[in-house]
């Protein structure tokens, strides 16, 4: 006996209590649906399932024919032929049109006069009326698809009249608007892409948030803290593998969820609304890469709130709290549309929505870019773990109550 | 061996332990007697290095816990009162995790586990998750998680607590074998006939001082009172907490 081990092998210490909490934390079911199952697959699955439903609806709304209730369609036979040859069906004459359209019975009305026929012979212009709801935002492509023709029908007929009375149809276009939009493919999609950045987050803060309270509340709830405390290693290095195992769970979150959104962003219709997604690999290198400080910036914040939790119940309840705030930049890039500043790259958490919006975009990140967002959020994600450590090292986070 | 000098603690305006001295030696039990609330675990956490004594020394083998707190937990098996297994592990796992904490090469490790597993009669729940462990073999495996670097001095804080009859005797053959290879054992208890049964040297603690310091014989002489248990009344100078 008493063979006092000379030398702790230090090195070890960390390892074991990194695998330790591994292993224990594999064992347990509620962690490893977390982690593994909805934490990372909820989202794409959700993103998916809306963008489909979105992007169904545009495309449907332009190419399926389009019925369209038209009153006197009689007395324009023309005017309905072209409108068919655009791919709107006529349908019979409703009585109240303006209750029909307000109460969603139609996206949108067409009423014909019946003095057309007469006022048409003559050369007068004749009133065509579109009645709407402006307010429907669902009625809008149909709106917008009936009136582009019946205004192409007037054209059309102008330029003839004016061609049986010997004169050239542009003089009644002295003046020709050309569209350019710069818009690529890639920026269209971003508008609807916003929200992705805060999927990252989300998922990476499920992958850990089990082990995180487990490390703290839950070691105290169980009250094993203190026979731990009794080994002679001191307190950070158990806190390092602890947070190492931490920050293992929720990177294989992240991949686990860069490998979903990577499979199913080839089932998004994206291209078919004029917009192109890559979701693929080389996405999910440059997440991974952006998102790494992040990892280790929440393994701290989430340990380090946990800890001043009485129970496992409270740190649920404080870690559902902070869950929310990651929420805050993508919420600021979604409704003000900001121009980029240098500095915003070096903020934790803003840098790196800004980086992924800028690969959605197609725009690509610039070495520098990344420099001052790894660079921020690692220095951040560094005095997290320190004040962690700080904590840690308190004598009352031991004592079971 | 084990020394602690005039040991104090407060906690804001309660003083938990107020300036407690003893000595604990080599081949001997020593028990730390006291009602509820005297400061027992209070003196032991801090013997432990959990907690820093606002005053006072504590010595392991020699060494100071204020200056080397590592050494000191490297000589010292501790069974806390809080006995805290992860109940996700086995028996085993959870012997192991601690024995590579406290560096054990592994080859000795597995010689020292099975060889704790046996003296403890575990054999049968080693390779168990401790969930659903009784509160028997959930103190077993604790003491053989603090037992298995093989650490000279062995501080068990209320180690028969929840134990049945059986359970109990069995720790107390336990503790008169850790003895017997010539550690110092040390334990808190707040019932006196066990203390009485097992102690070479007793440590009357009450309100956070130490109140008697001697042998249960010279106790007795002491006081002047046959029966243990009356000493310890009059000692400690009321009936509050102790468990006959």
């Amino acid at each position: 006996m008493n063979t006092v081990p000379t030398k702790v092998r230090r090195s070890r210490a960390f390892l074991t209590v990194f695998l330790k909490e591994v292993t224990e934390n594999l064992r347990d079911r509620r962690t490893l649906i977390s982690a593994f199952l909805t934490g990372p697959l909820l989202g794409p699955l959700l993103f998916v399932m809306l963008l489909n439903i979105t992007l169904n609806r545009e495309l449907d709304k332009a190419e399926r024919p389009l019925p369209v209730p038209v009153i006197g369609a009689e007395y324009a036979p023309n005017l309905i032929d072209a409108l068919k040859a655009g791919g709107i069906v006529p349908g019979a004459p409703i009585a109240d049109p303006e209750r029909a359209v307000r109460k969603q019975d139609a996206d949108v009305v067409l009423r014909i006069a019946s003095d057309y026929g007469s006022a048409w012979r003559k050369g007068e212009p004749v009133q065509v009326e579109l009645i709407y709801d402006s307010s429907q935002r669902d009625a809008n492509t149909a709106v917008g698809r009936v009136s582009q023709l019946v205004e192409g029908y007037a054209r059309q007929q102008g330029a003839l009249r004016l061609v049986a009375r010997g004169l050239s149809p542009t003089t009644a276009s002295p003046l020709l608007v050309a569209r350019r939009d710069q818009a690529t493919p890639q920026s269209r999609a971003v508008l609807m892409f916003a929200m992705l950045p805060y999927f990252f987050v989300i998922t990476i803060f499920m992958g850990g948030m089990y082990l995180a309270i487990d490390l703290t509340a839950g070691e105290r709830e169980r009250q094993s803290l203190e026979p731990l405390f009794a080994n002679p290693v001191p307190r950070w290095k158990i806190l390092s593998g602890k947070l190492a195992a931490i920050c293992a769970f929720s990177t294989v979150s992240l991949l686990i969820t860069l490998l979903a959104f990577a499979v199913v962003g080839r089932f998004i219709p994206a291209e078919k609304v004029g917009m192109e997604l890559d979701l693929g690999l080389h996405f999910a290198a440059y997440v991974l890469l952006l998102m790494l400080p992040v990892v280790l910036l929440l393994a701290a914040l989430q340990s380090m709130v946990a800890a001043f939790a009485k129970s496992y119940r409270e740190a649920q309840t404080y870690l559902s709290l902070l869950m929310l705030v990651p929420i805050i930049p993508s919420l600021v890039l979604a409704i003000m549309p900001i121009k980029a500043q240098a500095w915003m790259y070096a903020a934790p958490l803003l840098g790196q929505s800004l980086g992924i919006m800028q690969l959605l975009r197609g725009d690509g990140v610039t070495p520098g870019q990344i420099g001052l967002c790894l660079s921020g959020t690692l220095a951040t994600a560094v005095i997290a773990v320190l004040l962690t450590i700080q904590l840690y090292r308190s004598e009352r986070l031991a004592i079971s109550a | 061996m084990i020394e602690v000098r005039d040991l104090h603690k407060a906690f804001g305006n309660v003083k938990a332990v107020d300036g407690v001295s003893f000595m604990a030696r080599d081949g001997e039990i020593t028990g730390l007697l006291g009602p509820n609330g005297a400061g027992k675990t209070t003196t032991l956490r801090m013997l432990y290095t959990l907690m820093t004594p606002d005053r006072g020394q504590v010595l392991v083998d020699g060494i100071d816990a204020a200056i080397d707190p590592l050494g000191v937990r490297r000589r010292l098996g501790v069974l806390p009162d809080a006995r805290g297994l992860y109940k996700r592990l086995t028996a085993r796992e959870n012997i192991d995790y601690f024995a590579r904490l406290h560096g054990l090469p592994e080859a000795l490790l597995a010689d020292r586990r099975d060889a704790l597993i046996k003296a403890l009669e575990m054999d049968d729940i080693a390779d168990r998750r401790t969930e659903g462990f009784s509160q028997g073999q959930r103190v077993k495996t604790a003491i053989a998680r603090a037992l298995v670097h093989d650490p000279r001095n062995v501080i068990l804080d209320e180690p028969t607590n929840g134990l049945d009859v059986m359970a109990t005797r069995a720790l107390r053959q336990f503790m008169g074998r850790l003895k017997g290879e010539g550690r110092c054992v040390l334990f808190s208890s707040h019932i006196m006939q066990e203390v009485a049964a097992l102690c070479d040297r007793i440590v009357v603690i009450a309100h956070g001082r130490v109140v008697a310091d001697e042998s249960p014989d010279a106790l007795r002489a002491q006081t002047g009172e046959n029966n243990l248990e009356d000493a310890f009344v009059k000692i400690i100078g009321s009936e509050e907490g102790l468990v006959a």
